[in-house]
């Protein structure tokens, strides 16, 4: 039914995409000076499972395809996963990822609708994309197109009201074309999710909003696949994807302070080796 | 206001399936005409005016034309971040109906009234901001908003509104309206509040004294050569709003006059904190600095 990239890239499995996309969100990160480095790791399997694993609908030279899934990055700062998938399917040059975050480049910090090709809203300031989202599968669904909605949402987003209001919202317009993915790696900013605010029963509450709720391993591929394509009529979808922030870097691995920070001298060997690189490849 | 404004929408949106009536669970029975012809393209979205703002930027962006509808007190302040973050700087074509302008919800106290919606909305870039002052300038304004493609926040009175206007004429987006010409002081209103504007410059007309009356219906894009003319020709301004004097159309009319370098007398009348008292909308404004009486005597200080 699609038609997402060449043959050599199917040929790829998603674990080698989600390697790719590893590594190049630490080269963005090293180039720019910085980044949400932790919040992209947990959430890069998820992305590299969507975009390489014949899930979301897409032509990367045609990114406004009329008939296209469409991504919403609701925890806009972990989009520097999102600008190495976008890189990776094609939608612009891998070199320009270098440029992130300099003057020039139309990818920064967070990610921007109508600059950088492939990117479906502008978000950042979290709690939006949610409703941006409902908003696209509505239009969608009155039109009766054949074009599914997907978003990845924070755990620490879900402490924002407006995604329980769009929570409500999405059951009652009986959204079936709409699928939320909660990297749910239960660490936000300065500690663990429940030490801040006590979100449990997580999935309880999504189901009892009325949602589709599946509880995956946010690692494992096949769980992500199997949940990214399933569908219950006149219900939208919610995964929640239990990750671990900073995944795929040993020291980052489910500590706080790698939401925003760069690895040292004592550190960058030990980053490089856990994914896989030289130091040569940075340049 | 309300019906002028929901009878040119139901027109709009019989003609052209992209129109979308979204709101918050405000004005539900006005709207039974609407609903009952057009279901398909009316959504109330319950209280929940960011989740309401949020998905309209998300239909806009599949090509849908959505006018979300509810309180402007709770557009301009509950959801003012999905304004500028999910409508304007995603540019995205959502028409953001306020309705309830200023303090015309008389009784229902501050937390309804829209007096510093102006001051929260006019800063966010590419906002085009409307505030019509009679019922024929909303269904000239509901039009011309809906051809125009970008996001427009319209503020609307309530039902009550008198015409100001006599016979038909040209509304075009960011030209004000000279409603009466004079040569000695230039009155400058918006919205439901130049109708008293014009009962007291006829008032003076009467007395001898000629009135300027400029109807600035859209506060931005602001029409600097309608002011720049009234600043070179009478050399007197006072602004009127049912507003707060910071962040509306007294401000936005200083700013043209400041980088204008002319010597102008200049005065702003509009609210001084929230408002206060309850009543009739002519007891509140009366009570908050901005009633007939209080225009009349500014005008007379500043003529002596």
């Amino acid at each position: 039914m699609l038609i997402l990239f060449s043959k050599e890239e199917i040929e790829m499995t998603t674990q080698e995409y989600a390697k790719k996309i590893r590594k190049e969100v630490y080269k963005i990160a090293h180039h720019a000076g910085g980044g949400h480095m932790g919040a992209a790791y947990s959430m890069a399997d998820i992305i590299s499972v969507l975009y390489f694993g014949n899930v979301l609908k897409y032509d990367s030279k045609n990114p406004d395809w009329e008939n296209r899934d469409k991504f919403i990055l609701s925890k806009g700062h972990a989009c520097y996963a999102l600008y190495a998938t976008l890189a990776e399917a094609g939608y612009f040059p891998k070199e320009e990822l270098k440029m992130v975050g300099k003057p020039g480049s139309n990818m920064g910090g967070h990610p921007k609708i109508h600059e950088i090709p492939g990117v479906e809203a502008s978000t950042g300031a979290l709690g939006h994309g949610l409703s941006f989202a409902i908003g696209i599968a509505y239009a969608n669904k009155i039109d009766q197109k054949d074009s599914h909605v997907y978003v990845v949402l924070g755990d620490g987003e879900c402490q924002e009201g407006s995604i329980w209001e769009g929570a409500l919202s999405a059951p009652t317009l009986e959204l079936e074309n709409l699928t939320v993915v909660v990297d749910h790696n239960k660490l936000q900013a300065m500690d663990d999710l429940e030490n801040i605010v006590h979100m449990k029963p997580f999935a309880e509450k999504w189901k009892s909003f009325g949602w589709n709720v599946i509880e995956i391993d946010g690692h494992n591929h096949e769980e992500i696949r199997n949940a990214l394509l399933a569908r219950v009529e006149n219900k939208p979808t919610l995964i929640v994807a239990n990750t671990i922030k900073g995944k795929g870097v040993s020291f980052m691995e489910g500590v706080p302070i790698w939401h925003y920070r760069m690895p040292n001298e004592e550190e960058l060997p030990i980053l490089l080796d856990d994914l896989g690189m030289t130091k040569e490849e940075l340049e | 206001m309300r019906t002028a404004y929901l009878d040119t929408l139901y027109d709009l949106a019989k003609n052209d399936e992209r129109v979308y009536a979204l709101i918050s669970d405000n004005g539900a029975i006005v709207y039974d005409k609407y609903r009952a012809d057009l279901g398909q393209q009316y959504l109330n979205l319950g209280i929940s005016e960011a989740n309401m703002l949020g998905m309209a930027a998300g239909m806009a962006s599949c090509g849908k034309i959505p006018f979300a509808y509810t309180i402007g007190a709770f557009l301009a302040y509950r959801a003012l971040e999905f304004i500028r973050n999910d409508i304007c700087l995603q540019k995205q074509n959502v028409k953001i109906v306020g309705t309830g302008a200023g303090e015309v919800y008389s009784a229902l106290g501050p937390t309804h009234h829209s007096t510093e919606d102006l001051g929260a909305l006019r800063s966010i870039p590419g906002l085009t901001i409307i505030c019509p002052g009679s019922p024929m300038e909303v269904r000239k304004a509901t039009q011309a908003i809906y051809e125009y493609e970008g996001p427009v926040y319209f503020r609307l009175g309530t039902n009550k509104e008198p015409e100001i206007y006599e016979s038909d004429y040209d509304f075009e987006i960011g030209k004000g309206v000279e409603l009466r010409s004079g040569s000695e002081i230039t009155l400058i209103g918006m919205g439901s509040i130049l109708y008293d504007v014009l009962q007291v410059a006829d008032r003076f007309k009467a007395d001898g004294v000629s009135v300027r009356v400029i109807n600035l219906h859209t506060i931005k894009p602001i029409d600097q050569d309608i002011i720049k003319k009234a600043i070179d020709e009478t050399g007197r301004i006072i602004t009127i709003e049912d507003h707060n004097v910071i962040g509306g159309i007294g401000s936005a009319v200083a700013e043209v006059i400041a980088e204008y370098g002319k010597t102008v007398i200049f005065k702003r009348i509009g609210l001084q904190g929230f408002s206060k008292g309850y009543g009739t909308y002519s007891d509140v404004k009366n009570a908050n600095g901005i009633g007939m009486e209080h225009i009349i005597n500014t005008i007379k200080e500043m003529l002596e």
